[in-house]
């Protein structure tokens, strides 16, 4: 008798797993569908090209809104990228294996698991009120860059560790020093791994609430400089769904945000199979 | 010549520097979240504030206000729970599904799937619980905004990151392993259950922890299905508040005290996350070691 219930078991255990494929699948559909199902048909050339009403309202389109998530993408962007790329190579590069290097490591593996609530209160007590930057895009992109810094330092790290050693020698046997090599052989070398990371955190960015919502303010108006209050998309999202009741503005601005992480996510995996098949080529 | 050696040794301390300033914003959210988070605890006191059952904020300064945050403490355990015994179970199995079951159409589908849902942004999940899981959640019992309704679009939320790293640490255990079990006699199910299950043990409490993790810090979804009280849930379908909900939703407006122990919340926070990002960095360590000798 064990055989058959053996055989009973194992057909039961395979009708579970299948269920929560499709309990997962259902969850994707429900949130992607409904999504658009309730914001499509309220986009349309004047909701991406005219400012939002204000107020209570909620209504008008999202073009400040637009602008002002590019901004804050942009100016997160200016000053994470050296810095996060630089902290890259030198842990792949330079990093010889001492205490100070494991230091470093640890550090960024406990960054890379702080809320980003934490990210934001710290941007709020450090940016906000000790250097009296205000509620501002500044704010908000300062305390972008320490949030996203764990994961482009991670994901540029690996790329320049897939580069194949026989780059450097090659390049160090023909006399270059170690910045030669680095700057003109290695970085160009694994420049696609590097900009998979680069956009994996423009989608974090412009996905992120928590951290924004207390650094950044939320006037609706367009940004005039780098101390202007606003909102981005995700923030936008939030105040018409809490504030002021207008699901379907906000439904909408999902539809914009799910396009966004679907373009970023499509470009990612594209530039990763071609970094993989490039870096795969050399030996 | 001169100059290349130059560039050499200032780009070596210039790169130096970026590694190292993760470490000096490590300290920094430390250090600046704790100093504003000190005058609140000297006020209110450090068992009062991790003890006291009500939170009554007063921004006026001839008023005193009230800060235990148990409430929100409560509130962040039993949704954090709550949407791990419902996303576990749910993970884990799709990720045998896609490790092990699913033919390749089928994965070729779920695989950017659950890519998609990781990437999606919470407010999305917090809006779409709002219209669809709140109004349910009323049909059965109790104002919607609820434990429940917070539990279900957390579990939803976690559930990609469970799904991706339990799949990879499947697929990770050798092949030899389910091709002996399955030489034995073994049915598919008992080689998954009792030989590629336990291998991979420990990325899969890795994933779960990593989930609790984003649970625990998940601030704007929740505000927008908890219903956000201040007081204890009583039931499932009582509204609720957690950490970091309190805090995100309280901070732009707040000032003095109030302001300072909602500091006082991001420390608990953060000491919380460590601890339990700490506790999957030793399984995790043991699991290699573990995997290296077998």
């Amino acid at each position: 008798m064990p055989r058959v219930s053996a055989r009973l078991t194992q057909k039961l255990a395979m009708a579970c797993i299948w269920a929560t494929g499709a309990v997962a699948v259902l969850a994707l559909l429900v949130i992607i569908g409904y999504t658009l199902y309730r914001g499509l048909p309220h986009i349309g050339w004047s909701f991406l090209t005219t400012a939002p009403k204000g107020g209570v309202s909620g209504g008008g389109g999202i073009s400040t809104i637009i602008i002002t998530t590019l901004y804050l993408v942009g100016l997160t962007l200016v000053i994470l990228v050296p810095l996060g790329v630089g902290a890259a190579v030198y842990l792949a590069e330079y990093a010889p294996d001492n205490r100070l290097t494991r230091l470093i490591r640890f550090g960024t593996e406990v960054l890379a698991g702080v809320p980003s609530i934490v990210f934001g209160m710290f941007g709020f007590a450090l940016l906000v009120i000790a250097l009296h930057f205000q509620f501002s895009i500044l704010s908000g992109a300062l305390t972008l860059v320490c949030l996203l810094l764990p994961t482009l330092i991670r994901t540029s790290e690996e790329a320049m560790k897939a580069v194949p050693r026989s780059y450097r020698e090659a390049a160090l046997a023909l006399g270059a020093t170690k910045w030669q090599t680095t700057w003109r052989v290695t970085l160009p070398a694994a420049i696609a791994g590097i900009a998979t990371g680069v956009i994996l955190c423009i989608g974090r960015a412009v996905g992120e609430t928590a951290a924004l919502y207390v650094t950044m303010g939320g006037t609706t108006a367009l940004p005039t400089s780098l101390l202007s209050s606003g909102r981005t998309l995700a923030l936008h999202l939030y105040y018409l769904a809490t504030v002021t009741n207008n699901l379907d503005g906000a439904f909408a601005t999902g539809v914009i945000l799910i396009i966004v992480i679907v373009v970023t996510n499509s470009i990612t995996n594209w530039l990763s199979q071609r970094f993989r098949a490039r870096t795969a080529g050399g030996t | 010549m001169r100059a290349r050696y130059l560039i050499d040794r200032t780009s070596r301390t210039l790169l130096l520097a970026c590694a190292f300033l993760t470490l000096v914003v490590l300290a920094a959210i430390a250090v600046y979240t704790f100093m504003f988070a000190l005058p609140a605890i000297r006020e209110v006191g450090l068992w009062h504030f991790l003890f006291g059952g009500v939170w009554r904020p007063s921004e006026d300064p001839t008023v005193e206000g009230l800060y235990g945050i148990l409430p929100m403490i409560v509130g962040s355990v039993v949704v954090t729970l709550g949407a791990l015994m419902v996303a576990v179970p749910l993970g884990i199995g799709c990720a045998i599904l896609l490790a092990e079951v699913a033919p390749q159409r089928v994965r070729q589908f779920l695989r950017p799937a659950v890519e998609l849902l990781v990437g999606i942004p919470s407010v999305v999940y917090g809006l779409v619980g709002l219209v669809i899981v709140v109004p349910l959640v009323r049909r059965i019992d109790g104002p919607g905004l609820s434990v429940a309704a917070g539990i279900i679009v957390l579990a939803v939320m976690i559930l990609p990151t469970i799904v991706s790293i339990s799949e990879d640490s499947i697929r990770a255990v050798p092949k030899s392993h389910r091709e002996g079990a399955l030489a034995l006699g073994a049915t598919h199910w008992q080689a998954i259950w009792r030989v590629l299950l336990p291998s991979a043990r420990s990325g899969i409490v890795a994933s779960v922890v990593l989930g609790m993790g984003r649970a625990i810090g998940e601030a704007m979804a929740l505000i927008m299905v908890l219903g956000m009280t201040t007081k204890i849930p009583s039931s499932l379908f009582s509204p609720a508040s957690t950490l970091a909900g309190m805090i995100a939703a309280e901070a732009p407006e707040a000032s003095g005290v109030h302001r300072s122990a909602l500091f006082a919340m991001s420390v608990v926070l953060f000491l919380l996350i460590i601890v339990i990002n700490g506790v999957a960095l030793v399984v995790m360590r043991r699991g290699n070691r573990a995997q290296g000798v077998g």
